[in-house]
């Protein structure tokens, strides 16, 4: 690891006061697990690292005044996944992030930190994305009429490219919002695991699907992940089950149009046709076990 | 570019001055010659260098001392008190749950770690807790015996088998 020097603010106020002194030269740092990797690895060079254990305040998890669930960027991914306001509220999310590598893993890395990573293979943003969740990114005031505070990004927006995301300069993640789940709906996530249980997804697909009293699909939203340079919104199929009855022929046909909105990588875990044929594959399991615990 | 740090190991406080980059596994080995925490993949992935930084398990390989500083950490040097070793370490040497040894420490601090959340894990729930504990011996069925021993739970599982909903063994 090339030598660099740390930083332990004690506020969010001096935290960016470092970003704004370093700009560039200059990597936050929470849980470690993606960053100090990239480190040693020498894919990361900063000559100065923000490490934010210390700020007060992001360590929490709190209801939303309409019924969801605020969650502080510093809490570790395994106090979410064991957080019984979230697995009360909103189970996928619980779920989601239980599936991310292993305990140990868990109990590191940070809420925040994995949205920062930007990495498309990660399991939570397909979840949080199907889920309407966003992240609130905090900055300090910049003198011209700015008074700093809160842009609130659905975490949809905020991965541009391939481990890029939409934090801009000066801005850190400091929470993540998600609404409570639709009345009568349902929610899923899958995630391909074929060689080991702490691997990351050949695919992964979430998928959250509201029902009407009659049984048609009043409102779909089907996200996947690790079949692209971002997680994946699919449209395509969204659109084909809407006001359609949830039926194994509409659910078919939705999964049948994933394979052209996906655009995987080939690498060890599959070639591309291959990730393209299972990313059809997980989304309809998906959207089938949503459907089926959507209450209508 | 060297800090002044201050961390507490196994109940004893330790100033050093330490280079940022200093990684808590390199710290605890040749800084404070405390070698029983092992390195093992260098990636978080392996297990073996698993320590506790203020109670939670933690890969010391990927953990910088320096961000760490003011921590309270345990090793495995940590867990005998008095002579007498913890429970799950008496447990590993009576159920052979080692073999060559070097993943050993990171599974007895990840089991110790289990056991302060969960006194009374099923056999599910350790295994889906040590899944991110290697051992290149692949003796697994040992280590898995000797945790559920050093629980007390016993080696029936039918009670918890579908509780599983994702990451563990059975996907």
């Amino acid at each position: 690891m090339i030598d660099f020097q740390l930083h332990l603010p004690n506020s969010l106020e001096d935290a960016f006061a470092l970003l704004e002194q370093y700009g560039d030269d200059a990597r936050l740092l929470s849980g470690g697990t993606a960053l100090i990797l990239q480190m040693k690895q020498r894919f990361a060079q900063p000559g100065h690292v923000i490490g934010l254990r210390r700020l007060p305040g992001l360590g929490d998890i709190g209801e939303t005044a309409d019924g969801g669930v605020r969650i502080g960027a510093l809490c570790s991914q395994r106090r979410v996944e064991t957080s019984p306001l979230v697995a009360g509220r909103l189970p996928l999310v619980a779920q989601a992030y239980r599936q991310v590598a292993t305990p140990r893993i868990r109990s590191m890395a940070t809420v925040g930190g994995g949205l920062a990573h930007g990495d498309p293979n990660q399991d939570p943003p397909p979840a949080l994305i199907a889920l309407g969740a966003a992240a609130i990114l905090s900055s300090a005031p910049d003198g011209n009429g700015n008074n700093g505070g809160q842009r609130i990004l659905p975490v949809e927006e905020l991965f541009l490219d391939y481990f890029d995301t939409d934090v801009r300069p000066g801005e850190i993640i400091t929470g993540l919002v998600i609404p409570p789940a639709p009345a009568g709906s349902g929610a899923a996530y899958l995630k391909f695991l074929p060689r080991t249980a702490d691997d990351y997804a050949t695919v992964s697909a979430a998928a959250v699907i509201t029902r009407d009293a009659d049984g048609h699909c009043r409102e779909a939203r089907l996200v996947l992940g690790s079949v692209g340079l971002t997680p994946i919104r699919a449209t395509a199929a969204e659109d084909l089950l809407r006001g359609q009855p949830l039926t194994d022929a509409t659910i078919r046909a939705a999964a049948a149009t994933v394979p052209a909105a996906v655009d995987p990588l080939e690498d060890h875990r599959g070639s591309v046709d291959y990730k393209r044929e299972m990313a059809q594959v997980f989304a309809r399991r998906a959207i089938e076990q949503a459907a089926g615990s959507a209450a209508g | 570019m060297a800090q002044r740090i201050s961390l507490s190991v196994n109940g004893v406080s330790h100033e050093r001055e330490t280079p940022a980059r200093r990684l808590l596994v390199d710290f605890l080995r040749y800084d404070l010659g405390l070698t029983g925490t092992k390195e093992g993949c260098s990636v978080g992935v392996c297990g073996a260098c698993t320590v506790l930084v203020d109670g939670e398990m933690t890969a010391s390989c990927i953990t910088l001392a320096a961000a760490v500083d003011g921590s309270e950490i345990t090793t495995i040097e940590g867990l005998a008190q008095d002579g007498r070793l913890h429970p799950v370490q008496q447990a590993f040497i009576d159920y052979g749950g080692f073999q060559c040894g070097i993943c050993t420490p990171g599974q007895v601090m990840a089991a110790k770690a289990l056991l302060e959340v969960n006194p009374h894990p099923t056999e599910a729930e350790i295994r889906d807790w040590m899944m991110g504990n290697l051992c290149r011996c692949t003796g697994y069925y040992k280590i898995l015996e000797s945790v559920v021993k050093a629980v007390g739970a016993g080696l029936d599982s039918g009670s918890d088998s579908g509780s599983d909903s994702g990451a563990g063994a059975s996907q």
